[in-house]
């Protein structure tokens, strides 16, 4: 049911950290992990779980490690997965970037998270904020030794009591990416928002908040239908929003962390119109040269600005001697990432640029085929969100009633946005 | 400074040093040398040895050292039992320590120090901890019985623990509640210590709301093990759990998701409350596909599971399932298989569209999958097929060699399902012959050659050309090879008798091969005995290929979906097959499908041929002979002992075996003792074709004791059964081929108030087998073998008969249909699994005879909606009596009977095995052979195929 030992390795598969909670695995077993998973990767069937004989390896990378987790039960791999990522935030935590260097630096502090963050395999408390209440990375003298903090196994296990501020404020943050798949001919084949409600929460006590969205559901519900509303697809929660309450009344009731998390995501595929739109046309010569002409249309509203929007256009790797020629902007040519990038600081809505590129391609062409990536556009549109969504309140309530100020700011910004090329 | 100092320590004598500085007076340096110590320990160095050293650093002041300490104490420790034992005093003081956090670090190291001798130490600290008032420490203490109980099950029932962790399911606190679940499920795992009842799901459900993301995991895998009483209580369970589904966490809704897909099967599925559910589902399961790659995968593997169980689920959601550039190969390959399982009629000109553009990319493995995938389209959803096609010649053209080579595979296997529509692509494939050098793609082009040899002009020289190589050549392609050729002579005579020649010339002689020798031997015994028998054979018309390839086979579907985030989900293999059996008992095995059932299908297509459609036929042929030989035996027993030769010699002989047997056995019909002779004249055709193929297994019919000693076992136990209830024959259970050689036949009968298993092992392969043992997976009625099998030996081509006593005391869990049972029975070779279905009857209670009022009473009592209704057919006009003499028999017993008009009413009941009533109304009118029936049960399911029982017993 649970992982029997954790590990966690650098690039080679050596052990860098490894601690064994049910000691019936063969721990010599890790030895074969890199191995077996490089053969994996040539075969072509790589995933992140991996057998060797009755030992079953389930892993994630992170930058320049490898966190595993080796198990011989029918475990619950979802939830292991969703552990080794917790592990990487919660250290990411203690010591910010969770790399090679900086695991063997903070070896002890790592032994100390992993006992108390899972036992006999189970995983326990993996609040960070919680966790710094009593593991500290100065040694304490058991006179003064932390006790374990109520909030670990209290309902409310993500915060703590007695918590102050001098001035009491919440800050909001709606983000929507956008994700966008159009094929080469022009139609989009996927669209959807992924939103994000942020909180940056500096608040005394242990106030009770209430949050009021636009939630069609909820309008409808109220017979407020005419309203503008906006009907979420899929809603996900932090677990400090009362889910069951949330069902029934569709109101949004938490206890919020202290200082930033996420609150919500939220997800719905909308027909929108592509917010940027690229056009491509594109001249090959093969053995001699490439050009392209590429137009950006901005198709959001007059008053809105995107800004460091930047278009990515993939080019053949052996190309070289890039001239570029355009109106706005900068270009640059990344032969590393075989792009050149158009970047543009600023973009009004209902605009449309050009930019000229020509390229020399080597009279000898390259054996390896390539493949077509397509072009990528990143941008950011603040005070705007495709979907409408709208805070219509966050109401906040302390036993000791002093008055807070919620500030919120709206963002979209493009997530996985991408033109397929000809 | 940073840890990492403490690595660097690579002089000689390190362990010297070490010692001397543990000893040291200064509290900074042995804590340096402790680091040091862990340090050496984490990069595997063996510091076992300053075992005494680091234990004497135990008492000390300084949290962080202790807790490294205890690290190392844990790593060591079963190297060093002895000494282990001196850190017991430690453990049992800090168990008392007035700081929490110290009481349950002890509590949870002692846990981890796997030394029998300190488990003595354990019991007393860890019962104090499990009532301490900190639930820090009652939450570690919980997890602590687990650990205990992974060494020594027999102390943690002993000491009463069960009962203590029993207790804190009710504890106040949220996170202790969702440990002791955690513990207490994982022990269910070794051996049921405590059943889940509804009372402790109800704390559960309210635990599952304050607790964290883990513990709410906790909560719900144990949910999912649990089988609610009835549908009020379905309903209220996914009425609280389905919130969940809202949680960030992957895992809260994955398995929030595993206990809705089990519990979405108890209730009545047309209701408007299992519409409203299952439209929740969707949108989670798409919303994890935004989730880190990994988890992505998992939920796809899953997907895949759901979409094969729930088609309705996903399948407007065709686009999310479009592949992204960036995305790992793994979830590629994952999207793409959930892309063919959702390809139908409305989306398949956006899913072929978006299948040519991954067929252009760079990924080798991804663009065979993508030209598979066009293939399967076309042969899923026949209104594409045209296009298909064409995108699949477009492809060829491409004359990328592997992409060439995928699309010759996938169209032979379009041409199977549909003959003679796409033919003209032919000479387009045939341009491509010199560039296909895979195995797979050859032999596909020569089945194509062969199966249209009379269409191609030139087929006799391209067969030629590859008959060149024939060493060369994978066994596959020679297989092929040797059946196309044979077809192309049927065909075309003229052309190729010099070639059909030389090819089994080859193939039987100067192959290694066994297949291929023995096929050669086949073509060539067939063509010169019998030209046209031979044309029956091999250019007989195929089974048309299946729609859906790669479908798990059913129950295996059903038990992965009761494993909805797990391994066995990833792996698509149920837990038994990657477990270490000696971790998980007997009883946790479920069934291993021998083969999938869909890919078997695509075996013979992919080598459509006639000695494998023979074999393929053989065994819907055969069992129904065995049916009829069964049905003659059970005229004058009630137990039939017959066992057919089945399949011991593929093809179209083992058709012309059980044929000979079987007129033999028409011939012995009035016979006294019918069932030895069966043995001998299986055999008989044997003896004709002994000198064919040099191997035929033929066993002197003298070496039958064994099987004459079953028979004898038989009569006796036959005597017993007395009344005339049915009996149903023994069917295979267990092919022999699929069972390295041993054969299992069976069936279940009801006799003096018991269950009893009739069972035949048949013994096909060479050596004696022998150390048999049985067991049955949990099923509907907690079916278990009272008695084992007897071990001893079945020496070759013998069988031996068992009669096993049954009750029905297991474990239950309901299965459907509820007659399901799987079964694991065990040689000294491997273990091996099946699943069948045990007639209802066998289930139905001898007192279970209602008085009228009681019948009346609770007639009335059962709602209309647990009323179903069905017709009979009453095919040999019986009279009201004869029913009711009939069904009294079969233990359903006749309450009271009555006359309307015409119309006989009469009135019976059932109890199962598990007290359950059934009872029934039959309306029997003369005038008419159709019998009207109603059944009404308190719980709906226990009406399920008792009609087909009524109808059986008509019969």
């Amino acid at each position: 049911m649970a992982t029997s030992a954790m590990f966690i390795l650098d690039l080679k598969g050596k052990t860098i950290i490894s601690r064994n909670y049910r000691g019936d695995i063969d721990m010599t077993a890790i030895d074969k992990f890199i191995h077996l998973l490089m053969e994996k990767e040539e075969e072509g069937s790589a995933a992140p779980v991996l057998t060797y004989q009755d030992t079953n390896f389930v892993f994630i990378k992170h930058t320049n490690i490898y966190l595993v987790s080796a198990c011989r039960s029918n475990v619950n791999v979802t939830m292991i997965l969703s552990f080794l990522y917790k592990c990487v935030e919660v250290f990411s935590e203690y010591f910010k970037d969770v790399e090679e260097e900086s695991v063997r630096d903070n070896f002890v502090v790592i032994y100390e998270l992993l006992d108390e963050m899972m036992d006999f395999g189970f995983p326990q408390t993996t609040e960070s904020r919680i966790l710094q209440e009593y593991i500290t990375q100065e040694g304490q003298k058991l006179i003064s030794a932390p006790r374990p903090p109520m909030a670990v196994t209290n309902a409310v296990s993500w915060r703590s009591e007695g918590i102050k501020y001098r001035k009491n404020e919440v800050f909001l943050d709606v983000i929507e990416s956008v994700n966008m798949l159009a094929s080469a001919n022009g139609t989009v084949l996927q669209s959807e928002i992924v939103g994000s409600v942020k909180m940056r929460v500096y608040l005394t006590g242990m106030p009770e908040l209430r949050l009021g969205l636009n939630d069609k559901v909820l309008f409808e519900g109220s017979g407020r239908g005419k309203s503008k509303s906006v009907e979420l697809e899929d809603v996900k929660f932090h677990q400090c929003v009362r889910l069951s309450r949330f069902d029934t009344d569709r109101t949004i009731s938490f206890i919020p962390p202290d200082g930033a998390f996420e609150l919500m995501s939220y997800r719905l595929t909308t027909v929108v119109k592509p917010l940027i739109w690229i056009e491509t046309s594109i001249e090959r010569h093969s053995h001699s040269r490439v050009s392209f002409i590429i137009k950006a249309k901005s198709q959001f509203k007059r008053r809105s600005t995107a800004n460091n929007v930047e278009i990515i256009i993939p080019v053949p790797s052996d190309a070289d001697s890039p001239k570029f020629k355009t109106s706005i902007g900068s270009v640059k040519y990344t032969p590393e990432q075989s792009a050149f990038v158009w970047t543009i600081k600023n973009f009004p809505g209902g605009k449309e640029y050009l930019l000229t590129a020509h390229l020399s391609l080597p009279s000898v062409m390259s054996e390896e085929s390539e493949g077509r990536p397509p072009i990528k556009v990143k941008f950011e549109i603040p005070y705007f969100t495709t979907s409408g969504i709208q805070v219509r309140y966050l109401k906040i309530i302390e036993k000791s009633g002093y008055q807070a100020l919620p500030w919120v700011r709206y963002i979209t910004q493009n997530g996985e946005y991408e033109m397929r090329m000809k | 400074m940073t840890d990492s100092k403490y690595f660097t320590t690579t002089k000689k004598g390190e362990i010297f040093e070490l010692k001397n500085e543990l000893n040291s007076d200064k509290k900074e340096k042995k804590k340096e040398a402790v680091k040091k110590v862990i340090a050496s320990m984490t990069v595997g160095k063996d510091v076992s040895a300053l075992f005494p050293d680091v234990v004497n650093c135990m008492q000390t002041d300084n949290v962080e050292l202790k807790k490294l300490v205890y690290l190392y104490l844990m790593n060591y420790a079963k190297s060093q039992p002895d000494l282990a034992i001196m850190a017991v005093n430690t453990f049992v003081k800090d168990c008392e320590d007035p700081n929490p956090l110290i009481r349950a670090l002890a509590v949870r190291t002692m846990g981890c120090i796997r030394v029998e001798k300190i488990t003595e130490y354990l019991c007393d600290p860890l019962r104090r901890c499990m009532k301490d008032e900190d639930p820090y420490v009652r939450k570690t203490a919980a997890v602590c019985v687990a650990k205990l109980h992974d060494m020594n099950p027999a102390l943690v029932k002993e000491q009463g623990f069960v009962e203590l962790l029993n207790d804190l399911l009710s504890d106040a606190n949220p996170m202790v509640v969702a440990n002791a679940v955690a513990a207490l499920t994982e022990m269910n795992e070794q051996q049921t210590v405590i059943e889940v009842n509804s009372q402790m799901v109800n704390k559960l459900l309210t635990a599952l709301n304050e607790c964290t993301e883990w513990g709410q995991v906790f909560i719900l895998d144990a949910l999912a093990g649990y089988t609610p009483r009835d549908e009020r209580e379905t309903q209220n369970i996914c009425e609280r759990i389905s919130p969940r589904l809202a949680h960030a966490n992957a895992a809260v809704v994955l398995s929030t998701v595993k206990v809705l897909m089990k519990l979405i099967d108890m209730m009545p599925a047309d209701s408007d409350f299992i519409t409203q559910l299952t439209k929740k589902l969707a949108p989670p399961m798409v919303t994890l596909l935004s989730a880190e790659p990994e988890i992505q995968y998992v939920a796809l593997r899953n997907i895949n599971l759901i979409v094969q169980k729930r088609p309705d689920i996903l399948k407007q959601e065709m686009k999310v399932f479009f592949v992204k550039y960036n995305d790992p190969i793994y979830v590629k390959m994952e999207k793409l298989d959930i892309m063919i399982r959702l390809a139908q009629q409305n989306n398949i000109a956006q899913v072929l569209s978006e299948l040519k553009e991954y067929a252009t990319e760079v990924d080798v493995d991804f663009v065979r999958k993508s030209v598979r995938a066009i293939g399967r389209c076309a042969i899923k959803v026949e209104a594409s097929s045209e296009r298909c096609v064409q995108t699949l010649l477009e492809l060829i053209q491409t004359k990328v060699n592997y992409v060439v080579q995928e699309a010759v595979v996938v169209i032979k296997d379009i041409f199977r399902k549909y003959p003679n529509r796409y033919e003209s692509i032919i000479s387009a494939l045939c341009e491509n012959l010199d560039t296909l050098d895979e195995p797979e793609a050859r032999a596909s082009m020569i089945w194509i050659i062969g199966e249209y040899a009379e269409r191609i002009d030139n087929a006799d020289e391209l067969l030629e050309s590859f008959v060149e190589g024939f060493h060369d050549e994978n066994t596959q392609v020679q297989l092929q090879l040797l059946t196309a050729v044979v077809k192309l002579f049927l065909k075309r005579p003229g052309v190729a008798q010099a070639l059909v020649q030389r090819v089994l010339s080859l193939a039987t002689q100067d192959s290694d091969n066994p297949d291929l020798r023995d096929r050669g031997f086949i073509y060539w015994r067939l063509l010169s005995a019998d030209p046209a028998a031979a044309k029956n054979v091999v250019l007989t018309e195929k089974p048309l290929i299946s729609e859906e390839t790669d479908l798990l086979e059913p129950s295996l579907l059903e038990q992965l979906v009761c494993h909805i985030g797990t391994l066995a989900s990833v792996y698509h293999k149920p837990p038994s097959a990657f477990i270490d059996p000696a971790k998980a008992p007997l009883r946790q095995i479920n069934p291993i499908p021998a083969a999938k059932f869909g890919s078997s299908l695509l075996d013979t297509s992919s080598t459509p041929n006639a000695a494998r459609n023979g074999s393929a036929a053989a065994p819907t042929v055969i069992p129904s002979q065995d049916q009829v030989i069964a049905d003659l035996l059970s005229l004058d027993l009630n137990a039939p002992a017959a066992s057919a030769n089945t399949g011991a010699f593929g093809g179209a002989m083992s058709g012309t075996t059980s044929m000979g047997g079987l007129d033999d056995l028409l011939g012995l019909g009035g016979d006294p003792m019918p069932a030895a002779p069966t043995n001998s004249a299986s055999y008989n055709p044997f003896d004709g074709l002994g000198g064919l193929g040099g191997a035929a297994p033929a066993a002197p019919p003298s070496q039958q004791p064994a099987s004459i000693g079953g028979l004898a076992e038989i009569f006796g136990s036959g005597g017993f059964g007395g009344s005339s209830g049915i009996t149903y024959p023994k069917e295979l259970w267990l092919d022999a081929s699929k069972a390295m050689g041993m054969q299992v036949e069976g069936t279940f009968v009801r006799r003096g108030g018991k269950i009893f298993m009739e069972m035949t092992i048949t013994n096909r392969a060479m050596q004696a087998i022998s150390g048999f043992a049985l067991q049955f997976n949990k099923n509907s009625f907690g079916l278990i073998p009272v008695e084992q099998v007897n071990p001893a030996p079945i020496l070759p081509n013998q069988s031996q008969n068992y009669t096993i006593a049954c009750d029905t005391t297991g474990a239950v869990q309901v299965t459907t249909p509820l007659t399901n049972l799987q079964v694991a029975i065990k040689n000294d070779i491997n273990a091996f699994y099946f699943a069948t279905t045990v007639p209802l009857l066998a289930y139905f209670r001898e007192d279970g005879q209602m008085e009228k009022r009681e019948f009346l009473e609770e007639w009335k009592s059962i709602p209309e909606q647990n009323e179903q209704q069905f017709t009979l057919q009453n095919t040999h006009n019986m009279n009201a009596d004869a029913i009711c003499t009939k069904l009294q028999q079969n233990n359903i017993h006749t309450v009271a009977r009555r006359q309307v008009d015409n119309q006989q009413l009469l009135y019976h009941s059932v109890k199962y095995t598990n007290n359950l009533n059934v009872l029934s109304e039959l309306k029997v009118n003369s005038q008419t052979t159709s019998i009207t029936l109603s059944l009404k049960s308190k719980n709906l399911m226990a009406i399920a195929n008792i009609n087909e029982v009524f109808q059986a017993l008509l019969n």
